[in-house]
C-alpha cells in the first residue's frame, strides 16, 4: 500500500492529527512511569523478609509504675518483670518458642547504628539494624543459620534501654557480612559498633534478616542486621512469639490472658497505633506495605481510565473522519478499491498517527522519569517499559480503530454518487 | 440569545448522543482523580494554622558541627531537633513572646473507671506557653502557668477523648489522673482539636497521627519524673553515661522547639540571640566551629521536613496528567464534532450570525459538556474519596474529605477545562467561510 495518500490525507486533518498524536505521546509517559511505579512498588512488597512469618505474633506493651530503668536496681527489677513473662509465656500449651525482642523486620521501629572495622573510626563502614534479643531469637523468627552458631543463654547480657555498651559477639545477616568482608571470610571476625573501641566477633551469620524500616530511607541498607544477645530491659518490652502451627489465635488469647493475670498493672490493650497490644505478624506486614499496594493500585486505577479514554478518542475521532468520507471512499469502492483495502488503509493511517505519537511519547516518557528522579529521587526507568508501553498503545491503537474502520470498509460504493 | 444558545447546544449535545457521552465520561473521569488526589494533597499540605503560622518559627542550632555531618552530607544543615542543654538555655532566656521546648511522651494512664486495663496516652511534654502560643482551644479549664513550669507541678492537660476514655466524659478539671504511676491534677480539657499536619512536633511524629496528642504535661515534670521520650533519638555519638540522665547529659538531638515571633524586627532579634548564643558556646570551648543556626518559619519548615508525602505529590501529578490527557482528547472529539456542523455555521454565518455570536454559541456548548463531566466528576470524585481509605495511608487518607469548596472547585475544573478545551475547535468553527459551506452544498 502506498503511503503517500494516507500523509496528504492527515494533513487535511492537521488539528485531528496533532491531538491524537498528542494524547497518545501522553499517555505513554504517563502509562509507563506508572507501571514503573507499580512495579517497583510489587517488588518491594514481595520481597521476603526472611523470618518465617507463619504462626509468629508479636506482643507491645508497657508496666504501669514500673522502674525507670535509670540506675542499676531499677534495671534489675525490670528485667526480673521481662523474664517472669518471658516465662509466663514459654509456659503456654499452644506457644511454641518466644524471644525478647527490641523490633522486627517491617514493624518500622528501628534502632540504628553504624559499623566499622576498625576501633574509633569516625565515619562507619556499613549502616546497620540492631536487633536485640535472646538465645531464642533466631529460632522464634525462624531465621536460617547459615554458618557459625547461635547465641547460648550464658552469653546473654541484659541493660537499660539507653544502657551503654556494645556486646562482645554479634550475628549478620550475610548480605552484611559479604559487604564488610567481601572474600567471604567474615566468620570470626572483629567488627566495631557505632565508632566505638570495643571490640565485637562475627559468630555466627544467617541467610536474610530485613530491617525494620520499610519507607525508602531503610533502601541503602535494607539486608544490614546485626543481631545482639542482649535483652533490652524498659517499662516498653516487645516480645515475639511463635505459637505451635494452626494455633495462632489460640496463642494469642492465651498469651493475652496469661499475662494480665501474672500483672495485670500493664498496657496492652489492642491500640496498634501507638504501638502497643498484640498483633499477627501478617498485621505487621500488611500496615509496612499498605501505602506501597495502596499507591500501586492507584497507578494501575489511573493507567486504566487513561488507556480506556485514548482507545474511546480514537474511536471519535476515526468515526468522524470516516463520516466525513464517505463519499471518498465511495469512489475508491466504485473504482475497485476492496474492502481490505479500506480497512487497511484506516489501519495504516492510524500506525501512522500512533507511530508518531509513540516516538515523541518515548522522549516525554524519559523526560518524565528523569524529572521524577530528581524530584522524588525515583529510579531510572528500565527502557524496557518503554518498549513495552509502545507495543501495547500501538495494538491499543490498532483495536481501536478497527471498529470504524470496518463501518468505514461496508461504505458501499453508490455513496460516490451521493451528492454530500 | 443566551437561552437560544443553550437551546441549541442541548439539541447539538443530543444529536450524537455517543460522542457526548464519551466527552462526559472522560471529563468526568479526568476531574475526579484530580479532585480526588488534590483533596488529598489540599489536606495534607495546607496552612495548620492559618491566623498564625506566619509568627511561628523553629530555631535549630548546630551542636554537632561539620564532623557531626556523614560523609555524604554536604547541606551543612545543623539537627532539626535540640539536644537538652540548648533548649533548656533557650527557655531559660526567653527571648520571645512565647516558646516551648516539647518532647513526645506515651504515658500508662489508670482510668478512674474500676475494672479497666490501663491505657496509653501518647502526647507532649511541653511549656506552659505552648497553649497561648498555638491557640489551643479548651472545653474545660485552661493551660498551667508559669509558676507550674517552674515547680514542676503534676499537672496535667488532657484532650476529649482521653478525658471519655479515663473518666467517661465530662467537667473533671481538678480531679487527678494517675500516669506512669504518678498522680496528676487535671487542668484543662481540649476541646476538638487535631491539626493535621501535627506541626509543632513534626520531628517526633512525622506530620501524621491518627489520635493526635492526648495527653499534655510540664516539660519540667516530665524530665524530674523520668518520662521517657517517646519520639526520634538522634545521637551523632553514644552518650557517655546510661538512662534518661545520660540523654540530658548528651548532645543527642530529641527536642522539638517552637516560638512566636511578631514583627520581621523581632525575628532579626532572635535570629542575633541564636547566633550570640552559639558563639558564647564557642568561647566556652563546647563548640569548636562558628555559629550555624536556623530560624526557619512555620510553613518553610514543613517544606523543608517534608510533612507532604512524596506519594501524594507523585498521585497529585499523575492524576493532574491524566486530566490533561482527557482535555487533549476532549479537544479531538469537540473539532470533530464542531467541524461535522460546518454547513449548520455556513448557514447561520450567511443568515447574519457575526463571528462572536458563533464564538458564544460553542463556547456555551463546550461549557455545557463540561457542566455534564463536573456533575459526573461531583459523583465519581465521592466515590474516590470513599476509596482513598484504602488506597493511602489511612492517617492521610482520613484528611481527605467532601466540603462545599471542593464541590464548587471540581464543577469549575471542570467547566473552565473544558472550555479550554473548547477553545480551539470555537475558533475553527467561528472560522468556517458561510460562502464555501453554501457552495458545496
Amino acid at each position: 500500500m502506498k503511503l503517500h495518500p494516507i500523509i496528504a490525507a492527515l494533513k487535511k486533518h492537521k488539528a485531528g492529527v496533532t491531538l491524537i498524536t498528542l494524547q497518545i505521546a501522553l499517555t505513554l509517559a504517563i502509562v509507563c512511569n506508572a507501571v514503573f511505579i507499580i512495579g517497583q512498588r510489587v517488588e518491594r512488597v514481595h520481597r521476603p523478609s526472611g523470618i518465617d512469618e507463619q504462626n509468629l505474633f508479636l506482643i507491645q506493651q508497657a508496666y504501669v509504675g514500673a522502674p525507670t530503668g535509670d540506675d542499676a536496681a531499677s534495671i534489675e527489677k525490670l528485667d526480673a518483670m521481662q523474664r517472669s513473662d518471658l516465662a509466663t509465656l514459654r509456659g503456654l500449651p499452644d506457644v511454641e518458642s518466644v524471644t525478647a525482642i527490641n523490633s522486627l523486620p517491617l514493624l518500622d521501629s528501628s534502632w540504628t547504628g553504624g559499623v566499622g572495622l576498625k576501633p574509633d573510626q569516625q565515619h562507619s563502614t556499613e549502616h546497620a539494624a540492631y536487633y536485640f534479643g535472646d538465645e531464642q531469637m533466631i529460632k522464634t523468627l525462624g531465621l536460617r543459620l547459615i554458618a557459625g552458631r547461635n547465641f547460648t543463654s550464658s552469653e546473654i547480657t541484659n541493660r537499660g534501654f539507653r544502657g551503654v555498651g556494645e556486646p562482645p559477639m554479634i550475628i549478620v545477616t550475610r548480605a552484611l557480612a559479604d559487604k564488610l568482608f567481601p572474600k567471604g571470610d567474615a566468620l570470626g571476625k572483629t567488627v566495631y559498633l557505632d565508632g566505638l573501641a570495643i571490640p565485637s566477633t562475627i559468630i555466627g551469620i544467617v541467610e536474610r534478616m530485613q530491617i525494620p524500616a520499610s519507607g525508602s530511607w531503610g533502601n541503602s541498607f535494607v539486608w544490614n542486621s546485626v543481631l545482639q544477645p542482649v535483652r533490652l530491659d524498659a517499662n516498653y518490652t516487645r516480645t515475639a512469639v511463635r505459637a505451635r502451627p494452626g494455633r495462632l489465635d489460640a496463642a494469642m488469647s492465651e498469651a493475652r490472658d496469661a499475662l494480665f493475670k501474672d500483672n495485670p498493672m500493664r498496657v496492652m490493650e489492642n491500640q496498634p497505633d501507638i504501638g502497643i497490644g498484640i498483633m499477627p505478624f501478617s498485621e505487621v506486614r500488611a500496615r509496612a506495605y499498605r501505602a506501597d499496594i495502596g499507591m500501586a493500585i492507584l497507578m494501575g486505577v489511573i493507567c486504566l481510565i487513561l488507556l480506556c479514554v485514548t482507545a474511546a478518542g480514537i474511536v471519535g475521532l476515526t468515526s468522524f473522519w470516516v463520516g466525513q468520507r464517505r463519499k471518498q471512499i465511495g469512489i475508491r469502492r466504485a473504482l475497485g478499491a476492496t474492502r481490505n483495502d479500506i480497512l487497511r488503509y484506516f489501519q495504516t493511517e492510524n500506525l501512522m498517527i500512533a507511530g508518531a505519537g509513540v516516538v515523541l511519547g518515548a522522549i516525554l516518557a524519559v523526560g518524565l522519569n528523569l524529572w521524577m528522579m530528581k524530584q522524588f529521587a525515583m529510579d531510572r526507568m528500565s527502557l524496557l517499559y518503554v518498549l513495552v508501553g509502545i507495543v501495547v498503545l500501538m495494538l491499543l491503537g490498532q483495536g481501536a480503530v478497527f471498529a470504524p474502520a470496518r463501518r468505514a470498509s461496508r461504505v458501499s460504493p453508490v455513496e460516490a454518487t451521493r451528492s454530500v | 440569545m443566551f437561552a437560544y444558545y443553550l437551546d441549541l447546544a442541548l439539541r447539538s449535545l443530543k444529536r450524537h448522543k455517543a460522542l457526548t457521552g464519551l466527552m462526559i465520561i472522560t471529563i468526568g473521569f479526568g476531574v475526579a482523580a484530580s479532585m480526588t488526589t488534590w483533596s488529598v494533597f489540599r489536606a495534607v499540605s495546607g496552612d495548620p494554622i492559618p491566623w498564625k503560622s506566619s509568627k511561628l518559627f523553629v530555631p535549630q542550632i548546630d551542636n554537632w558541627g561539620p564532623a557531626g555531618h556523614g560523609p555524604k552530607d554536604t547541606s551543612n544543615e545543623p539537627p532539626d531537633a535540640m539536644d537538652y542543654t540548648d533548649a533548656v538555655a533557650l527557655m531559660r532566656d526567653h527571648r520571645a513572646k512565647y516558646q516551648s521546648a516539647m518532647y513526645q511522651i506515651g504515658s500508662a494512664v489508670t482510668p478512674q473507671r474500676v475494672g479497666q486495663h490501663p491505657i496509653t496516652a501518647g502526647g507532649e511534654a511541653v511549656y506552659s506557653e505552648f497553649f497561648p502560643m498555638l491557640d489551643v482551644p479548651f472545653k474545660y479549664g485552661s493551660g498551667w502557668s508559669a509558676a507550674d513550669d517552674e515547680h514542676r507541678a503534676q499537672v496535667a492537660v488532657i484532650s476529649s477523648r482521653l478525658n471519655d476514655k479515663a473518666f467517661g466524659g465530662g467537667d473533671n478539671v481538678g480531679k487527678t489522673l494517675s500516669i506512669d504511676g504518678h498522680e496528676f491534677r487535671v487542668v484543662g480539657i481540649l476541646d476538638d482539636w487535631h491539626p493535621q499536619p501535627q506541626f509543632y512536633d513534626v520531628v517526633n511524629t512525622g506530620g501524621f497521627s491518627e489520635g493526635g496528642g492526648s495527653l499534655f504535661v510540664p516539660f519540667t515534670t516530665a524530665i524530674a519524673n523520668s518520662m521517657n521520650n517517646n519520639g526520634n533519638t538522634n545521637c551523632n555519638a553514644t552518650p557517655k553515661e546510661p538512662g534518661f540522665i545520660g540523654l540530658q547529659h548528651s548532645e543527642c538531638a530529641w527536642i522539638a522547639f517552637m516560638v512566636q515571633l511578631e514583627n520581621a524586627n523581632a525575628v532579626r532579634d532572635y535570629k542575633q540571640y541564636l547566633d550570640n548564643y552559639a558563639a558564647a558556646q564557642q568561647q566556652a570551648g563546647r563548640f569548636t566551629w562558628a555559629p550555624n543556626n536556623r530560624l526557619r518559619g512555620l510553613m518553610d519548615w514543613l517544606d523543608f521536613e517534608h510533612v507532604v508525602p512524596s506519594d501524594t505529590k507523585i498521585s497529585l501529578y499523575v492524576a493532574l496528567g491524566l486530566l490533561l490527557v482527557c482535555l487533549v482528547n476532549t479537544a479531538g472529539l469537540l473539532l470533530a464534532k464542531f467541524l461535522r456542523r460546518s454547513s449548520e455555521i455556513g448557514v447561520r454565518r450567511a443568515l447574519g450570525a457575526s463571528r462572536r455570536e458563533i464564538y458564544t454559541q460553542f463556547l456555551i456548548e463546550s461549557g455545557m459538556v463540561g457542566l455534564a463531566g463536573g456533575v459526573l466528576g461531583l459523583v465519581l470524585t465521592g466515590f474516590g474519596i470513599a476509596g482513598v481509605s484504602w488506597v493511602l495511608p489511612r492517617d492521610i487518607a482520613a484528611l481527605a474529605h467532601i466540603d462545599v469548596s471542593l464541590l464548587i472547585t471540581t464543577l469549575i475544573v471542570a467547566i473552565v477545562a473544558t472550555m479550554l478545551a473548547g477553545l480551539y475547535p470555537t475558533m475553527r468553527a467561528a472560522a468556517v467561510q458561510p460562502a464555501w459551506q453554501l457552495k458545496s452544498n
